[in-house]
C-alpha cells in the first residue's frame, strides 16, 4: 500500500456528537466531489448516545482493499477517552485535532502534531453546540489536504438538515479560520 | 431524479442502505421486519422509501411474524424482503422452512453480528453460515450470497430477488456488520438497465394447473392469490396439487425435487471470483468481508514472492464444490479466513478431501482479521 495514494483518518468521540456524520461528510467529499475512493467503517457500542464511537476512513486514489485504519495520518478526537486511547506523544507524521473544551491533554504535549480547537465553545457562540463537529471539520480542512476545501463545503451542504446550511457553513468557516491562525502563529 | 422513484446515480452510501435500494431496484414493494442492530438501517430506509413508491412497510411484533408476513406478501404477488441479525435470524428459521416447503420467492438478509444469543449487538461476525445452510429443520437446499462491499450488496440484493423468483425459493443474503455499516461509492444504474426476473405464471387453464409440479427445470410456475387459480399452501408434505400427502413416497418425490431444483441448476446459481489463481501455490478461499480483508495479505505475500491467489465465494450456498476441487488440484494449501471458529473451512475440507492442506484462520468476530494472521497462515501454507 503506497502511503501517497492511501490516507487514513480516525474520528473518535462519544455517540451523539456527530462523529459518524463527520466521517460521512469527509468520505462523501472525497468520493462524490473529489472523485477519489473512500471507505468508511464505524465502531460503536449498544448505547445510541454517550458510548464511545469511532470512525475509520480510508481515502485513496485507488479502490480501498483493507477497510480499517492501520497507520492514520490525521485524527479528530472529541473525548478524553479517545485522546487517552489514541494520542501519542511521539506522533511521527500524525496530525491530531482535539476539541480542547472536551479534552485535557496530559503529560508532555509536543507543540507539533497537535491542534487544539475550542470547537464546543465556538459552536456555543453560534448558538448550537451540536455543530462542534462541523467546526472541527473546518479546522481539519485548514490543517490537512486529504480532501479539497471546496469538496468538503459541498459535502457539508448536501449532508446537513435543510435549514441549517448557513449555521453549518459559519461553523465550518470559524473552525477553518481558527486553525489557519493557529498554524500561522505556530509557524511551519 | 426524485427520491420518489428507484434511485440512479453515484452515492456515498452504507451497505445497509444500498441493500434497501437494491431491493427497490429489483422491484421489492413489501418489507416486514423488526429492527435489530446492525440491520436496522435497512428497515429504516425501507420505512422511508416504501410509502414513496406505493410499497408497504410493516413493523411487525417480532421476527417470527416478519418472516410469515413476507411469505404472505409473496403469495399475493409482491416481491418481499425482510432483514435481521443474530437472534432475529434464529427466530426466522421456522418460517424460512415454511418458505422452502411452499416454494415461496422472497429475500431474507442477515447482517451478521457476534453470537450466540445477544452476543455482540454492534460488532461483526460471520458465524451464522452453517445456520444459513441447516438452521431450519428438515432436508433442503438453500441459496445464500455473500457480498464484500456496499456496491456488491446492492447488486447481490437484485440477484437474490431474481434467483428467488427463478427457483421459487427464499434466498439468503449473508452479509455482515462491517459491510452493512461500511460507507463507500455506490453506483446505481438507470432503472431500465436493471434486469428483473418476472415470476413464471401458469400457462394452462385454472382447472389443469398443478401448483407444485416442476417444469423441465424442476421449478413449478406460480399463480398469485387472486389470479383465478386454486391455491393451497401447507407446511405438510404435499402432492403436486398442494394437498397433504404424508407418505414416504410423497416425501421422497417432494424433497428430492426441492433439493434437485437447486442442485441441478448450480451452474446458474453459483458465482465466484477467482483472482491470481493461475500460478498460485497457496489459495485463499473466503467470502464477504473476510475475503476482502485477505486482499491485503495476498498483496503482501505476492511482494515477498509467494504465489497466492483468491477464490472468493460470492455464492456460498449451494457450495461451489467444483471450484474448490479445481483449485485444490493446483495448490499446496488452501487458507480459509472467516469470522467464526471454522464453518466454511469444513466444507472446503470436505471438497478438497486431502488433495491440499486446508488451513483455517478462525477469528471469533468483534472485529475483522488482523492481516498479519492471514499472512502467517499463507506462510505456513507455502512451506
Amino acid at each position: 500500500m503506497s502511503k501517497v495514494s492511501r490516507q487514513e483518518i480516525r474520528f473518535s468521540g462519544f455517540g451523539g456528537q456527530g462523529i459518524i456524520l463527520s466521517g460521512q461528510i469527509v468520505g462523501k467529499a472525497a468520493t462524490i466531489f473529489d472523485n477519489k475512493y473512500a471507505t468508511l467503517t464505524q465502531n460503536y457500542g449498544p448505547e445510541s448516545r454517550g458510548g464511545s464511537c469511532s470512525v475509520h476512513l480510508v481515502v485513496s486514489e485507488k479502490p480501498v482493499l483493507f477497510p480499517n485504519v492501520i497507520d492514520p495520518s490525521v485524527q479528530l478526537l472529541m473525548s478524553q477517552e479517545a485522546f487517552n486511547k489514541y494520542y501519542s506523544a511521539a506522533p511521527g507524521g500524525l496530525v491530531t485535532l482535539i476539541d480542547e473544551d472536551l479534552v485535557q491533554p496530559s503529560g508532555e504535549v509536543p507543540s507539533t502534531g497537535l491542534l487544539a480547537i475550542p470547537a464546543t465553545r465556538i459552536a456555543g457562540e453560534l448558538g448550537r453546540k451540536i455543530v462542534a463537529n462541523i467546526v472541527m471539520l473546518g479546522s481539519f480542512a485548514a490543517a490537512t489536504s486529504v480532501v479539497s476545501e471546496q469538496a468538503l463545503r459541498q459535502a457539508i451542504q448536501s449532508s446537513v438538515p435543510r435549514g441549517t446550511e448557513e449555521l453549518n457553513t459559519e461553523a465550518f468557516n470559524r473552525g477553518y479560520r481558527f486553525a489557519q491562525e493557529l498554524l500561522r502563529t505556530a509557524g511551519p | 431524479m426524485s427520491e420518489k422513484s428507484p434511485l440512479s446515480g453515484v452515492f456515498f452510501m452504507t451497505g445497509d442502505t444500498a441493500c434497501a435500494e437494491g431491493a427497490i431496484s429489483a422491484g421489492c414493494r413489501f418489507f416486514a421486519g423488526y429492527p435489530i442492530t446492525p440491520a436496522t438501517e435497512i428497515a429504516e430506509r425501507m420505512a422511508e422509501r416504501m410509502p414513496q413508491i406505493s410499497g408497504t412497510y410493516v413493523q411487525m411484533e417480532d421476527e417470527i411474524a416478519s418472516m410469515n408476513a413476507v411469505l404472505g406478501a409473496s403469495w399475493a404477488g409482491v416481491k418481499a424482503m425482510t432483514a435481521t441479525s443474530g437472534p432475529g435470524f434464529s427466530l426466522m428459521m421456522e418460517n424460512l422452512g415454511l418458505g422452502i416447503m411452499t416454494e415461496t420467492p422472497c429475500v431474507l438478509v442477515n447482517v451478521q453480528r457476534g453470537g450466540p444469543s445477544t452476543g455482540l449487538p454492534t460488532l461483526v461476525a460471520q458465524a451464522d453460515m452453517m445456520q444459513a445452510r441447516w438452521g431450519s429443520h428438515g432436508a433442503y437446499e438453500i441459496i445464500a450470497l455473500s457480498p464484500n462491499s456496499p456496491q456488491e450488496l446492492f447488486f447481490l440484493t437484485i440477484r437474490a430477488f431474481n434467483l428467488s423468483e427463478k427457483y421459487r425459493t427464499p434466498v439468503l443474503i449473508m452479509t455482515d456488520e462491517v459491510v452493512g455499516h461500511m460507507t463507500e461509492r455506490v453506483v446505481i444504474p438507470p432503472h431500465k438497465n436493471i434486469a428483473r426476473y418476472a415470476r413464471r405464471k401458469p400457462q394452462v387453464p385454472p382447472g389443469e394447473f398443478l401448483p407444485y409440479k416442476g417444469s423441465d427445470d424442476l421449478v413449478p410456475p406460480m399463480a398469485n392469490a387472486g389470479d383465478g387459480y386454486r391455491i393451497h399452501m401447507t407446511g405438510l408434505t404435499h402432492d403436486e396439487r398442494g394437498y397433504p400427502d404424508t407418505t414416504a413416497e410423497a416425501q421422497g418425490r417432494l424433497i428430492r425435487r426441492l433439493i434437485d431444483k437447486i442442485q441441478t441448476n448450480k451452474d446458474d446459481i453459483i458465482e465466484v471470483e477467482e483472482d491470481q489463481l493461475d500460478d498460485a501455490d497457496v489459495a485463499i478461499c473466503s467470502y464477504g468481508i473476510s475475503a476482502r480483508v485477505a486482499l491485503l495479505p495476498i498483496e503482501q505475500a505476492r511482494q515477498e514472492g509467494i504465489k497466492v491467489g483468491l477464490l472468493r465465494l460470492i455464492t456460498v450456498w449451494p457450495f461451489p464444490e467444483e471450484h474448490v476441487r479445481r483449485v485444490a488440484k493446483n495448490v499446496k494449501a488452501i487458507v480459509v479466513p472467516e469470522l467464526n471458529n471454522g464453518q466454511i473451512a469444513l466444507e472446503v475440507e470436505r471438497c478438497v478431501a486431502g488433495a491440499a492442506r486446508v488451513i483455517p484462520v478462525p477469528h471469533m468476530g468483534g472485529d475483522i482479521h488482523q492481516p498479519q494472521d492471514i499472512l502467517d497462515a499463507i506462510h505456513r501454507g507455502a512451506k
